[in-house]
C-alpha cells in the first residue's frame, strides 16, 4: 500500500448522496479476478451512454457529456468530494478498488456507509468525514474555480482550501498510522516478520517434518 | 501444566506474537488453494510487489469450476475458464505447486489434501473456503478463510486470529447399521442448530467417534462449518497415523518416528475443560434426512416433515413455512414417500473411496428407478476415481444405471454445467441444502452415500437399513 502523508490534489465534485457501491462499480464487473483495471469502469452508468460489460474497448464507448468527472476541468482529479452515505450497498472491496485505480486518494463527505469506510483505509483510500456546511462550502469553491485544489495533510489532521481556510478532522489513531506508513494488514503483520522468522528456526527443530 | 484441550494445543504451538488485546499472530502449517478465491490476493502480491513468504506451505488445484465431463475439451464457460486459467497462471508465476486439471491427482481440494498426506496431524491448515474444517479430522486446526486472508497468509505465513471458545461434542455408544458419520453430523446439527457452534471450536470424541474410520471423521468435520463452528476435530490414534502413513507428503523414515511420537500427544487431556459440553448416544441415531433449506431442518428417516402448525415460535414457524414452500413438501408427508428427480453422489462431503464402495453396495445388482432423470456419481480426486474403478466400482455403477464422472465439486454448487433445474428434487450428500445451492429453485435433501444411493433405486427416500 502507498504511504499517505501530505496530498495536494485536483477536486472534483459528485453532488449526489446515498451513492451505492453498484452505482461505484456495476456488478457485471465484479467477476473479474483482478483487484486492479476497475478504473475504466468507475461510476460507468453514469459515465457512459452505453451499457458496459466487461472485456470492452472502454475507450470507445460514447461518454455522457453531463457526467461531472467528463468535463475537461476535472480530469486528473485526485480528490472527490461527494454528499453523505457515500458507498452503501455491498461489502466487497471492488468500489475502493475502482476509486483508487481511477486515480482518487481523498474522499470527502458529510458521512460514509461503515464497511466501505474501513475498506477505504485497508486500501489506501482516504475518506474524510466534514460537517455538511464545510462539504456546501466545497461544492461552491470548486463550482466557481476551475483547477480547485485542496491540500490534505493527514500528519496534521487538515485540509485547506486555496483562500487557506483549513478545515481539521478526525482519523482513528490506529489507522492514521497504518496510512502515514502504508502498512496495510499485510504489512502490519510482516513488521514482525523477525517473529515469524524465528518462530520457523523453533519449530524446524521441534518438528522438521512440517517444512518438508 | 494445566490440563489443555486439544484445541488449546494446536493453538498454543503456533503462536507467533499476541498482542495485548489477545490479537494473535498464529503460524499456518500448510495453505491450500483454489482458483475461485485467490486470483484477487495474487493480483495483491503482485501489486504491492510481495512474494509468496514459504512456497512449499502452498499446494493448489482447481475445482469448483472444472467440468467432470469431456474434460479433455477445457472448460466451455468463458468465466470459469478464466478463473482456472488465472490460477494455473500464478502457481507457474510463483512457483506454487498445482495439480493442473489434467492431473490425475486433481480433486476437491478438502479430497487431495488428506489424500497426499499434505494435511497432516497437528498442522493449522487453511483454504479459502469454509469446509476447510474438514481436515480436523487428523487432529489439526483448520478453517476457511477469506480473500484478503489469503493475501495475508500467502504473503506472511500467518493470520491474524483470536482464540475461539471450545465445544466437547461427545458421541458415545456404537452407530446401528446403515448409520454413518453424515448422519452423526447432521443428528448433531439437527440438535445444536446451525448456530450452536458459533465462535466455538468443535472437537468430536466418545466410542463411536473412535469407531469412525478417516473417511469419516473427515465427513463430520467437514460439517462443522454448519453448525456454525469454523473448526472442528478430533483427537489423533492409530486410525489417523495409520491414514497418514505412507502418503507422498507425508515424512518417512526416522523423520516419521519423530512425527508419530508428537502427533501421540494430540488430544484432549483428561481433565481439559471446554466451555461447553453436548452429548449424544450414537446407537439411537438413524438415518437422517434434510426436509428445509437449513441443514438444521433435519429428521430421520422413519419421521415425517415437521408440522409449522405445531411451532410455538413465530419466528421459527415463519422459517419452516418459507421452507415448506421452497422445498415444495406438505408438512406430515412421510420422508420414504418423497420421490426424487436426481441424485448426486460426490462433494468434499462425501466422494471418498469409503462413500463410493458404501455407495456401491447398495447399487449393486439394481437399476436406478425410472422416475430419477439423472443419478451422478461423482468421486472426489483423479485417485479415488482410479481407486474405485480398480476395484470395478465404476462398472458397479455403470450397470445401475448411474453416471460415472471426473472429479469436482459438481452439483454440490453447481458452478459448473451439473445443477438442478427449478422444481427438481435432489437426494445429495454434499453439505448445504441453502435456497438455489444446486442451481435456482433447485430443492436439496442432505444424506449419506448409501442413503442417496437407496434412493436413486427406489425412487425415493428410503430407510437403508431395510433395504
Ligand atoms: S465440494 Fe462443495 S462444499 Fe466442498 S469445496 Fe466444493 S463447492 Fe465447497
Amino acid at each position: 500500500m502507498d504511504k499517505f502523508t501530505i496530498l495536494d490534489g485536483l477536486v472534483a465534485p459528485l453532488d449526489r448522496a446515498n451513492v451505492d457501491t453498484d452505482a461505484i462499480i456495476p456488478k457485471q464487473f465484479l467477476k473479474s479476478i483482478k483487484r486492479s483495471g476497475f478504473g475504466p469502469n468507475l461510476f460507468d452508468e453514469w459515465r457512459y451512454l452505453d451499457h458496459g460489460e466487461p472485456g470492452m474497448d472502454n475507450s470507445g464507448r460514447p461518454l455522457n457529456p453531463d457526467f461531472v468527472l467528463n468535463q475537461p476541468r476535472y480530469q486528473g482529479a485526485e480528490i472527490l468530494v461527494v454528499r453523505e452515505n457515500f458507498g452503501c450497498g455491498s461489502s466487497r472491496e471492488h468500489a475502493p478498488w475502482a476509486l483508487l485505480d481511477y486515480g482518487f486518494r481523498v474522499v470527502i463527505a458529510p458521512s460514509f456507509a461503515d464497511i466501505f469506510f474501513n475498506n477505504c483505509f485497508k486500501n489506501g483510500i482516504l475518506p474524510i468525514v466534514l460537517d455538511a456546511g464545510s462539504v456546501d462550502q466545497l461544492f461552491s469553491e470548486v463550482a466557481a474555480q476551475p483547477g480547485y485544489r485542496l491540500c490534505v495533510d493527514l500528519e496534521a489532521q487538515t485540509v485547506t482550501t486555496p483562500g487557506g481556510h483549513v478545515f481539521g478532522f478526525d482519523v482513528d489513531s490506529f489507522r492514521k498510522y497504518c496510512l502515514l506508513h502504508g502498512l496495510d494488514d499485510i504489512g502490519l503483520t510482516l513488521q514482525h516478520a523477525d517473529k515469524i522468522t524465528a518462530y520457523e528456526e523453533r519449530r524446524k527443530q521441534e518438528a522438521p517434518w512440517l517444512f518438508n | 501444566m494445566s490440563a489443555q484441550t486439544l484445541y488449546e494445543k494446536l493453538w498454543q504451538s503456533h503462536v507467533v506474537h499476541t498482542e495485548p488485546d489477545g490479537t494473535t499472530l498464529l503460524y499456518i502449517d500448510r495453505h491450500l488453494l483454489h482458483e475461485v478465491t485467490s486470483p484477487q490476493a495474487f493480483e495483491g502480491l503482485r501489486l504491492a510487489g510481495r512474494k509468496p513468504w514459504r512456497l512449499s506451505a502452498n499446494l493448489a488445484v482447481a475445482d469448483h469450476n472444472v467440468p467432470t465431463t469431456d474434460r479433455k475439451n477445457g472448460i466451455a464457460d468463458p468465466v470459469s475458464r478464466l478463473q482456472v486459467d488465472t490460477l494455473d497462471q500464478n502457481c507457474d508465476e510463483f512457483g506454487i505447486t498445482e495439480f493442473k486439471m489434467s492431473d490425475v491427482r486433481q480433486g476437491i481440494v478438502h479430497v487431495i489434501g488428506p489424500e497426499q498426506g499434505a494435511t497432516l496431524p497437528g498442522m493449522t491448515v487453511v483454504c479459502g473456503d469454509s469446509h476447510t474444517s474438514t481436515h480436523g479430522a487428523f487432529g489439526a486446526l483448520a478453517h476457511g478463510i477469506g480473500t484478503s486472508e489469503v493475501e495475508h497468509v500467502l504473503a506472511t505465513q500467518c493470520l491474524l486470529q483470536k482464540k475461539s471458545r471450545t465445544l466437547l461434542v461427545k458421541v458415545e455408544g456404537g452407530l446401528g447399521k446403515g448409520v454413518t458419520a453424515k448422519d452423526i453430523a447432521l443428528a448433531v446439527i439437527g440438535k445444536i442448530g446451525t448456530a450452536g457452534g458459533n465462535g466455538y471450536a468443535i472437537e468430536f470424541a466418545g466410542a463411536a467417534i473412535r469407531g469412525l474410520s478417516m473417511e469419516g471423521r473427515m465427513t463430520l468435520c467437514n460439517m462443522a462449518i454448519e453448525a456454525g463452528a469454523r473448526a472442528g476435530m478430533v483427537a489423533v490414534d492409530d486410525t489417523t497415523i495409520d491414514y497418514v502413513k505412507g502418503r507422498p507428503f507425508a515424512p518417512s523414515g526416522a523423520m516419521w518416528e519423530q512425527a508419530v511420537a508428537s502427533w501421540r500427544t494430540l488430544h484432549s487431556d483428561e481433565d481439559a475443560q471446554f466451555d461447553s459440553v453436548v452429548e449424544l448416544d450414537g446407537g439411537t441415531i438413524k438415518p437422517q434426512v434434510t426436509w428445509g433449506t437449513s441443514p438444521e431442518m433435519v429428521v430421520a428417516i422413519d419421521d415425517c416433515v415437521p408440522d409449522p402448525a405445531r411451532e410455538p415460535d413465530p419466528v421459527k414457524r415463519g422459517g419452516m413455512e418459507r421452507a415448506l414452500a421452497y422445498m415444495g413438501l406438505q408438512a406430515n408427508t412421510p420422508i420414504n414417500q418423497i420421490a426424487v428427480d436426481k441424485v448426486f453422489i460426490g462433494s468434499c462431503t462425501n466422494s471418498r473411496i469409503e462413500d463410493l464402495r458404501a455407495a456401491a453396495v447398495v447399487a449393486t445388482g439394481r437399476h436406478v428407478a425410472e422416475n430419477v432423470k439423472l443419478a451422478l456419481v461423482v468421486p472426489g480426486s483423479g485417485l479415488v476415481k482410479k481407486q474405485a474403478e480398480a476395484e470395478g466400482l465404476d462398472q458397479i455403477f455403470i450397470a445401475a444405471g448411474f453416471e460415472w464422472r471426473d472429479p469436482g465439486c459438481s452439483m454440490c454448487l453447481a458452478m459448473n454445467a451439473d445443477r438442478l433445474e427449478a422444481g427438481e428434487r435432489c437426494a445429495s450428500t454434499s453439505n448445504r441444502n441453502f435456497e438455489g445451492r444446486q442451481g435456482p429453485g433447485g430443492r436439496t435433501h442432505l444424506v449419506s452415500p448409501e442413503m442417496a444411493a437407496a434412493a436413486a433405486i427406489a425412487g425415493h427416500f428410503v430407510d437403508v437399513r431395510e433395504f
